[in-house]
């Protein structure tokens, strides 16, 4: 299995377990693994365990474009590139393994509840969109074309705003056949196996988790929130804090909802998610009643019908955030090889992480219009809030 | 197979998926059930695996069944009636009127 350096120049004795380690086995270190396995790499994930927090089970699941990027549009460019690969993405992975993931595409609305809550919506996304033409379509859509399309909203609903490049997925599907994905194209997965430290050895990697260690020839940092202890060990930065997001769903219903909006939608199997709630809380991904009632009214009133529907599970589940919302990708200057992923929309940037960061890594550059994403662009920011 | 510990209680008799059965007063529709054999409630929309009274105290949601045309009703937390009827088995219920279809 381990492949040695036939000069036996390499510095690493015993010759690299695999071409890259991937250290995190979410959503966005499997999208990558899986990108890199692809290619003929040989690829090692290495996770923690049952206990993690694991972004990946207790996401929303949109794969979201709308209203992204306001403060940089590259971001919004970068995210409808990965919206736009989603399909061949799903499709590919569909075909590997079986599962269907139950990806959609109809467009996505955000439902206004006051006209001020509508006019500042609008104006944001027009905004985006005058720096951002290509990136950023959208359509301010009245009352009566939003009774159209989605014939349950409440006497309160102004109107809102569609984006037709918006969409979701059954995520937790997503998941699980990036695992068998990854594994069955020879990936190795090890769970359990928490990293302590990264160190650069001999041009390439020495990682030492709570059982073993491993030798690699690159280093894919996808630790999510873990991502802020490894990353000095490489000479990168990744000032990421927790946000928690609450979400409930509701039992299983006839489907009555045809377009995913930004804090409801109607899964594949007929529940109806409601949530996001955005709270500065730490590493606390407890539900609170208080917050999930204020979601659920606000729910009830842009849907009426909800009120009668029951809640079935509620959860808490803790974002990845950089200081300005927005990915980080790095690679190292000082430990060549050392390359850093993270962002708290692992679900709709999946396809491009795959598609492109993987290729990338593979071959050891990160394409240049990703610069703007580099952490640099916080110096002087304080690591966690 | 569950055996009542207490019998002579009030009988009631409701219906399981069109059956006649005797329960007690004071049983809840879970306790009918399986009393009556019924172990499987309903079976899970991805594996089909069966599922039944699991928690017995309202937390799990393990035990939805239908009772008198609405469905995804905890068993465990609704006591049984005289005349209730009870559909084994998940129904996804309209969202508007909350029946089953």
């Amino acid at each position: 299995m381990t492949s040695r350096d036939p000069s036996g120049a390499g510095a690493v004795s015993h010759g690299p377990d695999a071409d890259v380690a991937v250290i995190g086995g979410g959503v966005v270190g499997m999208s990558i693994a899986y990108g890199l396995g692809r290619m003929g790499q040989r690829v090692i994930v290495l996770d923690e365990g049952d206990v993690a927090h694991r972004a990946s089970r207790g996401n929303f699941a949109l794969i979201w474009v709308q209203g992204k990027g306001l403060n940089l549009p590259d971001y919004a460019v970068w995210t409808l590139k990965s919206a736009d690969l989603w399909a061949g993405f799903a499709g590919e992975l569909e075909r590997r393994t079986g599962e269907s993931l139950a990806y959609s595409r109809p467009g996505g609305f955000m439902t206004a509840l006051s006209d001020q809550e509508l006019d500042t919506r609008v104006s944001d996304l027009s905004r985006l969109h005058n720096r951002s033409p290509e990136a950023a379509r959208f359509e301010q859509v009245d009352r009566a074309g939003m009774k159209a399309m989605l014939p349950e909203i409440g006497p309160e609903v102004v109107g809102g705003t569609y984006c037709p490049a918006d969409g979701h997925v059954n995520s937790l599907r997503l998941f699980s056949a990036l695992h068998q994905a990854t594994i069955s194209g020879g990936a190795r997965y090890r769970p359990n196996a928490p990293v302590e430290t990264v160190e650069a050895r001999g041009g390439g990697f020495r990682i030492v988790t709570a059982q073993s260690e491993v030798h690699a020839g690159k280093v894919v940092l996808a630790a999510g929130l873990g991502n802020a202890r490894l990353a000095p060990m490489v000479g990168l930065d990744a000032p990421v804090r927790p946000q928690r997001g609450q979400v409930m769903v509701t039992e299983k219903l006839a489907p009555f909802l045809r377009y995913p909006c930004l804090t409801v939608r109607q899964t594949d199997e007929g529940g109806v998610m409601i949530g996001d709630s955005k709270e500065e809380v730490g590493f606390d991904s407890a539900s609170h009643h208080a917050v999930l009632a204020a979601i659920a009214a606000r729910a009830i009133r842009t849907f009426p019908l909800l009120g009668r529907a029951r809640v079935v599970r509620s959860w808490g589940a803790l974002r990845v955030m950089s200081p300005d919302g927005m990915p980080i990708y790095d690679q190292s200057e000082t430990c060549p090889g050392a390359f850093l992923v993270t962002c708290h929309s692992g679900i709709t940037l999946a396809a491009a992480h795959a598609d492109v960061i993987a290729p990338a890594i593979a071959e050891g550059r990160l394409p240049a219009g990703l610069a703007v994403f580099s952490a640099r662009r916080f110096s002087g920011v304080s690591a966690v809030a | 197979m569950f055996l009542r510990l207490h019998r002579g209680g009030t009988p009631v008799t409701v219906s399981i998926d069109g059956r006649a059965v005797e329960a007690q007063a004071g049983d809840s529709v879970a306790a009918a059930l399986l009393a009556a054999g019924v172990s499987t409630f309903r079976r899970t929309a991805k594996s089909g695996a069966a599922r039944g009274a699991y928690c017995g105290m309202g937390v799990c949601f393990e035990c939805l069944v239908t009772v008198d045309g609405i469905p995804n009703q905890q068993a465990c937390l609704i006591p049984v009636a005289a005349g209730m009827a009870i559909i084994t088995g998940q129904a996804v219920p309209d969202p508007v009127t909350r029946r089953a279809p």
